[in-house]
C-alpha cells in the first residue's frame, strides 16, 4: 500500500514514538520518531524544525535532519547542553526506545531558496537543519560547499554521511584547523550564491558581522538557541468558551481544541488538520493561545488573537473564541 | 462497466470519462466506479481510475508515491513536451515545488488576504445593485458567477485591463488540456498561441500594479526566494487558476441554493454559515473532478498491481460524494460538516487559492442572502463541457427580494 493511507492528517494532537535513539557524536544522540501505528507523518521541507513535547512537560524545538521521501519518519538530534534548561538532558537520559512525545509543526523560518551556488555554514549542532539542505542542494543540480566548523571531530555528528560528499565538505575542527578567519572562506558577496549558516550564536554573530553590507537575501541564517516559548505547553485539560454561541468544553490533553467541539456538536471548517492550510483560523477574544501551527509570524503569536484550534492550544485554563 | 478478466480480476470499465455523455452527468459513472472497486482499468485510455474517497485522498497526500512533475492530466511529460512550459506549483513536484508554493502560500494567506474584505463586499454589492436594478431574473452564471470573480480578483493580482478579456478562454482551455486530445481541446487549439501570448504579457512586472499579488510574486524575486525567472510563471498560475475554478465555483453553491430553497433560507437565518455552504457546494459539484498522478514506484492498490510510470485518474468529484466518507452525499447540507472534501485536492498541492475562492464566495453570499428571499430555476440550465471542470453555460434563475 502506499503511506497516505492512515495519515496523521485528519487526526490532531500527533503523538510520536522514538522508535531509534543512537549516538552521532560525543554529546549528541540522533533520535528517529514514528507514529505508534506507523502512519504518514505531516510533510516539511529542508530548514524545518518542529516542536517536540517531553513527558516532562518541556517542550523543545529541533530540526528536523532525515530524509522527507521517508513519509513515515522524522529524524532529529540532539546536543547535551549541561547549563541548558532540561530539554536536552531529558532526551539524553530519560528518553527512550518506545517513549512517547507529542509533536508541534513542522515550521520553517529557514527555508531553502533557489540559487545557482549555495555555502552552508554550519557550527557544531547547526548542521541539522543544513543536512536536508545539502541534499536537496544536490538534487536541484546547484554547485554547494560546506564548512562544518566544531571543537574536535568527535563532538561533529554526521561526518560519515557528509564523507559522501567529498570535497564539497570541508570538516575544519578547531583542534586540528586551528582558528577560523571567517571573512577569508565567505569571501566577496557574489549574486549567485546564497549563503546559510546555522550554529551557535558566535559563529552566527561573527558571520553576520562579516556580510553585514551584503545586499538582502544573500545570507540567510537560523539562530539556533532554543527559543523561550514562556510557560510550557499544558499537559492538563482547559476550557474553552464559545463567546456566540454560549458553550463551554473541556479539551484534554489527547485531542485537539477542533476535535473536542466536534464532540460538542460545533463543526469548525477545517482541511490539513495539521495547522499548515489556515482553514480554521478563529479570533480569541479571551485567553492566552498555546500557538503550534505554520503558518503565523511571531508578531501575530504574540498578539494572540487569533489561532488555528487544530493544533493550537491553551496555555491558560480557559480560552474564549469568537464562534 | 464490465467486470471482465485482467490481471488480478482488476475492474476495466471501457467508458470515456472525457467523453460527452460523462461530461454531461458524470454521476452515474462516478458511482459505477466506486462500486466496481479501488482502483479500475480504464481500458479507453490505458490508465487507471480511482473513485473513492480513502484511496483518492492519500493519493494526493502521498506525493512520494503519486507525482504531480509528470503532468497532471493524461499526456505524460516524461515523454511528451507540455503544450505550455509546466507550472511550477501543479506541475511541479518537491524540491522544486518548495520555494514557489512557499512564496505564494504566504501572498494567499487567509491573514494576508483579509484586507480585501471591504473593498470586495463594496464591489458585491454594486453587483448585487445593478443586477436586481435589472428586474428579477438573470442568469446566475453569465451574469454573476462569471462577473464577480474578473471584477475583484484581476484588481487583486494587479493586472491591466486589457487583456482580461482573455483570462476564461484561458483557463478553460488549460484545464481542457489535462484530459485527451479530443474536440474540447481542438476547438481551444487555433487560439492557444493568442491567449498563451496575452497570459504571458500580463505576467510581466512592468504592467503589473504596484500593491496586487503580481506586485508582491516579484518582490519574492528581488527577495531571492524565488528566481526572477520562476517569478511570470508563478502569476501564470494565479491567472491560469483563479479564474474559471472560482467562476464555477460560485455557480455551483448558487445553483445549490436555487434547488435548496430550504438551505437559503437556513442562510439567511445564519449568514455565517456562506463559508461552509461554498465548501459544501465544493464539495458536491467539485468545479475541478479530476487529476491524474504519475507513479514514481510500483504499487498494489486493493489487489492491482500498477507499475511504476503509469498514470493514474483520481476522480476528485466522486470521492466527494462515495457514500464510504459522507452521508447522504448527494444533499446540499449546511448541517453537514464538509472538512475534508477533496475539492480543492488535499497535501502538498491542495489549493494555494483556497482563502481566496472562499472569501469571493462568503462576500457575494453575505450581500445576496440580505437581498434575496428566495431563489429559483426559472428556465433551462444548461452545462458547459469541460474536460477537467464540471462547469455551468448557463443557469437563469428568478429571484424575490428580501
Amino acid at each position: 500500500m502506499f503511506t497516505g493511507m492512515d495519515s496523521t492528517a485528519g487526526t490532531s494532537g500527533v503523538r510520536l514514538a522514538v522508535t531509534a535513539k543512537t549516538r552521532a557524536a560525543d554529546g549528541v544522540v540522533a533520535l528517529t520518531l514514528a507514529h505508534p501505528q506507523g502512519r504518514r507523518l505531516p510533510d516539511w521541507t529542508p530548514g524545518a524544525h518542529i516542536d517536540v513535547v517531553l513527558p516532562s512537560g518541556i517542550t523543545r524545538q529541533y530540526s528536523l535532519c532525515g530524509d522527507r521521501w521517508d513519509a513515515c519518519s522524522y529524524r532529529i538530534a540532539v546536543l547535551h547542553e549541561p547549563r541548558g534548561r532540561g530539554g536536552s538532558a531529558y532526551v539524553h537520559d530519560e528518553l527512550t526506545e518506545g517513549s512517547i512525545v507529542a509533536l508541534g509543526g513542522p515550521r520553517n523560518n529557514f527555508p531553502l531558496a533557489p540559487s545557482d551556488k549555495y555555502l552552508f555554514i554550519a557550527g557544531g549542532i547547526g548542521i541539522t537543519p543544513l543536512l536536508p539542505m545539502i541534499r536537496q542542494a544536490d538534487l536541484l543540480g546547484a554547485e554547494w560547499k560546506l564548512l562544518y566548523l566544531g571543537r574536535s571531530r568527535n563532538t561533529m555528528a554526521f561526518l560519515g554521511e557528509l564523507a559522501t560528499y567529498g570535497d564539497r565538505v570541508a570538516v575544519m575542527p578547531k583542534d586540528e584547523s586551528g582558528p577560523r578567519r571567517l571573512g577569508e572562506l565567505i569571501g566577496d558577496p557574489q549574486a549567485d550564491t546564497k549563503v546559510y549558516a546555522c550554529g551557535p550564536q558566535r559563529l552566527l554573530a561573527a558571520v553576520e558581522r562579516h556580510c553585514r553590507d551584503w545586499p538582502a537575501g544573500l545570507l540567510r541564517v537560523e539562530h539556533f538557541a532554543a527559543k523561550d516559548q514562556g510557560a510550557p505547553a499544558r499537559s492538563t485539560p482547559f476550557e474553552v468558551e464559545l463567546a456566540q454561541a454560549g458553550l463551554r468544553v473541556t479539551v484534554h490533553p489527547d485531542q485537539s481544541i477542533l476535535d473536542a467541539l466536534q464532540n460538542a456538536g460545533v463543526n469548525v471548517l477545517n482541511s490539513c488538520r495539521e495547522g499548515t492550510c489556515g482553514t480554521c483560523e478563529v479570533s480569541v477574544l479571551q485567553g492566552d493561545p498555546d500557538h503550534r501551527d505554520s503558518i503565523l509570524g511571531d508578531a501575530d503569536r504574540a498578539a494572540g488573537r487569533c489561532m488555528f484550534p487544530c493544533v493550537s492550544r491553551s496555555r491558560g485554563d480557559r480560552l474564549v473564541l469568537d464562534l | 462497466m464490465t467486470a471482465s478478466v485482467s490481471t488480478f480480476d482488476t475492474p476495466v470499465s471501457g467508458a470515456d470519462p472525457f467523453g460527452y455523455e460523462i461530461l454531461e452527468d458524470p454521476l452515474p459513472f462516478q458511482a459505477e466506479l466506486r462500486d466496481a472497486g479501488p482502483v479500475v482499468y480504464l481500458e479507453k485510455y490505458d490508465t487507471y481510475a480511482m473513485g473513492r474517497y480513502a484511496e483518492v485522498h492519500a493519493a494526493l497526500t502521498d506525493w512520494q508515491t503519486f507525482q504531480s512533475a509528470a503532468g497532471v492530466g493524461l499526456s505524460n511529460f516524461r515523454r511528451e513536451k507540455s503544450w505550455r512550459p509546466p507550472s511550477l506549483l501543479l506541475e511541479a513536484d518537491p524540491p522544486h515545488h518548495d520555494a514557489p508554493r512557499a512564496v505564494l502560500a504566504k501572498i494567499l494567506g487567509p491573514r494576508e488576504i483579509r484586507s480585501l474584505a471591504s473593498s470586495w463586499a463594496a464591489d458585491a454589492e454594486q453587483l448585487v445593485d445593478e443586477l436586481l436594478a435589472r428586474g428579477p431574473k438573470f442568469d446566475a452564471v453569465a451574469d454573476l458567477a462569471a462577473v464577480y470573480p474578473l471584477r475583484v480578483f484581476p484588481d487583486a493580482v494587479g493586472i491591466p485591463q486589457q487583456g482580461r478579456e482573455n483570462l476564461l478562454p484561458y483557463g478553460d482551455h488549460a484545464f481542457n488540456a489535462f484530459g485527451p486530445p479530443n474536440g474540447l481541446v481542438a476547438r481551444g487549439a487555433p487560439r492557444v498561441a493568442e491567449l498563451s501570448a496575452s497570459i504571458a504579457a500580463q505576467c510581466a512586472r512592468e504592467v503589473l500594479t504596484a500593491d496586487g499579488f503580481g506586485a508582491q510574486i516579484w518582490a519574492a524575486a528581488d527577495r531571492g526566494d524565488i528566481t526572477q525567472a520562476q517569478a511570470p510563471l508563478v502569476v501564470r498560475s494565479l491567472l491560469t487558476a483563479g479564474v474559471d475554478t472560482t467562476v464555477n465555483g460560485l455557480a455551483a453553491v448558487l445553483h445549490a441554493f436555487a434547488v435548496n430553497p430550504g438551505q437559503w433560507n437556513r442562510l439567511r437565518h445564519n449568514p455565517a454559515l456562506a463559508r461552509t455552504a461554498f465548501d459544501e457546494a465544493v464539495r458536491l459539484e467539485s468545479p475541478v473532478q479530476t487529476f491524474f498522478r504519475t507513479t514514481t514506484r510500483e504499487i498494489e492498490i486493493g489487489g492491482t498491481p500498477i507499475p511504476e510510470d503509469t498514470k493514474i485518474l483520481m476522480f476528485l468529484g466522486s470521492a466527494n460524494r462515495d457514500p464510504r466518507r459522507w452521508e447522504n452525499p448527494d444533499a446540499f447540507d449546511l448541517g453537514r460538516d464538509p472538512s475534508g472534501h477533496v475539492g480543492f485536492g488535499f497535501g502538498i498541492h491542495q489549493c494555494v487559492g483556497q482563502h481566496i475562492a472562499r472569501l469571493e464566495a462568503a462576500t457575494l453570499l453575505n450581500v445576496l442572502s440580505r437581498r434575496i428571499a428566495s431563489l429559483e430555476i426559472c428556465g433551462p440550465a444548461r452545462r458547459h463541457h469541460n474536460n477537467t471542470l464540471r462547469a455551468w453555460e448557463s443557469l437563469p434563475v428568478r429571484v424575490r427580494l428580501a
